[in-house]
């Protein structure tokens, strides 16, 4: 670790911090109806889309918003399906791949439906430019948007007092696209073409090297799709390698925009609900318990990868530069830790380095990011909806503790909610652990595994657990591709997804029809350092409890080898 | 649910027209016109002919040359097929890896520390960069396979070196492939 590398970390924290606090500012104002400096742009654009598709605009209680939410997801799988499956006969094909294999389609809609873009195929060899555009692009803005929108209605059940709706799918989805995913992605992606990343329909370049060896370059329209996998948290990245490729991250200058893009909207998150519900110190400490997570985590990663690997050293190799398998030498360590810490703390997913190769420790850090619910700060909109689950979940614990009536933002916490919450939080350990303890037995899974040792099953336990996460970053050691893997994973995405929203979304009806009662001497406040204690604590103990034997077993005892220089 | 269907296509179809055509040829377009030359893969023409991109590292074996680091996007470099070697920290495949590519950098009897990047796969196969400590490893070899004074290569390996910004924003790193064009340069001139 470098003075210089930690300068650079905080630096782009601090750009993060500042811009998530204006951005939340700024999607609270869209979300309250309120004038913002783009509605003159939009609201004419906003106005023209509602009529073309005639929704009705009127407030909907949470079973209708739960079924709009379902409806739209479901036509867009079914559509992402069938442009892969019907790729060839489809224009914008200009390498003339062949239409995609039902597992891979079905495990790659899902992906793509369900903001985790894992990717069980190499982009650059498999898909059209039509699938990429209109299909992938689509979804890193929809899978996006639809997120956005639920974290809106979920506040709105903490802001509003005795509502029987909690808004209108239709319209949050389309506010959240128009003023706030597109616009932001225009920017990054000019930005991210100035900074070299290729923009053409062109399929590829060929060239013939110094030494007259001939080279195909795989290009296409990747800033477009870079921008908004980064903002929306997607993480599929156009090529195989994601933002390790020299195309979709040429310098050290994009990787900073890579990591702030993927940061910015997740973290303007809590400060738009601190906005919303009208105190904006409960913003702010839930800020504040992501943040967290991601420095101590960075710190981990950062040490563990610079001090790199002793079988290696061993060999005669200068432990100066750290482990550097699977990384990239234009980002340095510093940065390539802060973004496989946030990339994981996000659901976003995509990778600059490869995880597989990481020291073990440096692995067991994003393995542990991801199962401690995606929340820290979690994907654009989920990550919201997922750690106020957690916080309902902490003031309770806290109530029974000394004995207080629970209570979160005036809203009473009830037996129903605590169901609701359970319910929601144990389907993920449930899709984690369960897939994984099949796999680690089934021959057919394990034949896919190119790590043998405890790595091998951290490579499985990894892939259920970025699924189900939503995720989508892998220990890619692992072959998915193949009908196993990719029906398992598709099924854990679709669980991991939408088996949460609904329960989350009947909490959010609950907790809107409650009358609002006023802060008491009685009430625990959830602004102050003693909530944020408790609420790393539960996320600690509950992502603890639940997983602590399998990663004992995976990158804890690998750790242990590696010092004792055995090899498998 | 039946009644959210109909909303839920057109939806869908409006915005895949929206996100899916006309925000990636708007971008497509500003980037043709203002930003060719990155929009296209930055590639370098050399004698009209297209001799790679300033983004993407090459498979080099001559010894007149300098060499990237090892690649396992496909069977080296192979600029369709990006990929990571994805192997752990204890896998016997990596350890194996790397104690063949150090019996092509040093002689076994060297104690010279080798740079990491030099024996180790990049995430994407096609780093263009090695380490200024790698690069200076190779100047004799370079320099004896040209013909050239150790110093001529050196200080070309110097005008490639490109520091950190503000000695705070990126690495320092070696461009391979402009650094190898830069060396041919130099032979034309001292050979015309």
């Amino acid at each position: 670790m470098t003075f210089v590398g930690w300068s650079q970390i905080i630096a782009l924290l601090t750009v993060v911090t500042f811009s998530a606090w204006a951005l939340g500012s700024f999607m609270a104002a869209v979300f309250t109806g309120k004038r913002t400096f783009l509605t003159p742009a939009i609201a004419p654009m906003e106005r023209g889309i509602n009529r073309l598709v005639g929704v009705s605009l009127k407030e909907q209680n949470w079973q209708t918003y739960a079924l709009a939410t379902l409806a739209f997801n479901a036509m867009g799988f079914v559509v992402l399906y069938g442009l892969m499956r019907l790729q060839n006969f489809l224009p914008l094909n200009p390498q003339g791949f062949s239409a995609v294999t039902e597992a891979l389609s079905f495990n790659t809609a899902m992906s793509f439906v369900t903001n985790t873009n894992w990717q069980s195929y190499a982009g650059e060899s498999t898909m059209s430019h039509l699938v990429q555009m209109a299909g992938f692009t689509v979804h890193n803005f929809l899978s996006a948007a639809t997120g956005i929108a639920l974290a809106v209605a979920f506040t709105r059940a903490f802001a509003r007092s005795s509502s029987t709706t909690i808004g209108n799918f239709w319209d949050d989805l389309v506010k959240s696209t128009l003023y706030i995913l597109l616009p932001l992605s225009i920017v990054v992606a000019i930005v991210f073409m100035i900074l070299g990343v290729p923009q053409t329909l062109q399929g590829y370049v060929d060239a013939t090297t110094l030494e007259g060896v001939k080279q195909t370059i795989s290009i296409g329209p990747m800033a477009s799709q870079e921008a908004i996998k980064q903002l929306g948290t997607n993480g599929g990245g156009f090529l195989n390698a994601n933002s390790a490729h020299p195309f979709e991250n040429p310098s050290a200058w994009s990787n900073y925009l890579s990591i702030f893009a993927m940061l910015v909207v997740s973290g303007a998150m809590p400060f738009m609900f601190g906005q919303m519900v009208g105190d904006n110190r409960q913003g702010r400490a839930l800020f504040i318990t992501m943040g967290l997570f991601i420095v101590v985590g960075t710190a981990i990663v950062y040490w563990a990868e610079t001090s790199g690997n002793p079988i290696i050293q061993a060999l005669g190799i200068d432990p100066l530069q750290g482990n550097m398998e699977g990384k990239e030498l234009r980002f340095g360590q510093a940065m390539t830790s802060l973004f496989v810490v946030a990339t994981t703390g996000l659901s976003c997913g995509a990778v600059n380095a490869m995880h597989s190769s990481l020291t073990p420790l440096g692995g067991l850090v994003p393995l542990f990011m991801i199962q401690l619910g995606e929340v820290l700060p979690g994907g654009v909109g989920s990550g919201l909806y997922g750690i106020l689950v957690i916080a309902v979940l902490t003031v309770f614990i806290a109530g029974l503790m000394v004995g207080r009536t629970p209570d979160y933002l005036g809203k009473k916490i009830e037996a129903k909610e605590m169901k609701l919450a359970m319910l929601a939080l144990l389907i993920l350990p449930l899709v984690m652990l369960g897939f994984s303890a099949v796999s680690a037995m089934l021959p057919a899974a394990l034949s896919s595994l190119a790590n043998a040792g405890p790595h091998g099953l951290t490579e499985i336990l990894y892939a259920y657990s970025s699924a189900a996460g939503n995720n989508g970053s892998a220990f890619a050691g692992l072959n998915a591709n193949t009908g196993w893997f990719n029906t398992t994973l598709g099924i854990s995405m679709f669980l991991g997804r939408f088996a949460y929203i609904v329960p989350m979304l009947a909490i959010a009806g609950s907790l809107a029809s409650k009358t609002k009662i006023p802060a008491s001497s009685g009430s625990f406040p959830t602004h102050g350092p003693m909530f944020v204690a408790l609420l790393v604590g539960v996320i600690l103990i509950l992502g603890g409890l639940q997983y602590f034997p399998s990663l004992a077993l995976s990158p804890i005892v690998e750790h242990f080898l590696m010092l004792a220089g055995k090899t498998f | 649910m039946l009644s959210h269907l109909r909303p839920a296509f057109l939806m869908l179809i409006i915005m895949t027209v929206l996100t899916g055509l006309i925000y990636p040829l708007a971008m497509t377009g500003i980037g043709q016109v203002a930003f060719s030359n990155s929009a296209n893969g930055s590639v370098i023409v050399n004698n009209n002919a297209v001799i790679g991109s300033r983004l993407i590292g090459e498979a080099w074996t001559s010894d007149k040359y300098f060499w990237g680091r090892p690649s396992a996007a496909g069977k080296g470099y192979d600029a369709a097929s990006s990929s990571g070697s994805n192997l752990g920290p204890t896998s016997k495949a990596l350890i194996d890896r790397i104690n063949g590519d150090i019996q092509k950098l040093r002689q076994p009897s060297d104690p010279t520390l080798l740079p990491a990047d030099s024996v180790t796969a990049s995430g994407s196969g096609l780093d263009p960069h090695i380490s200024p400590q790698y690069a200076n490893l190779q100047i004799a070899r370079v320099a004896k396979a040209r013909g050239v004074a150790e110093e001529k290569i050196k200080a070309v390996v110097l005008a490639n070196t490109q520091n950190s910004t503000l000695g705070l924003f990126g690495e320092p790193r070696v461009n391979v492939l402009l650094l190898n064009l830069a060396l041919d340069g130099l032979n034309s001139q001292t050979n015309g």
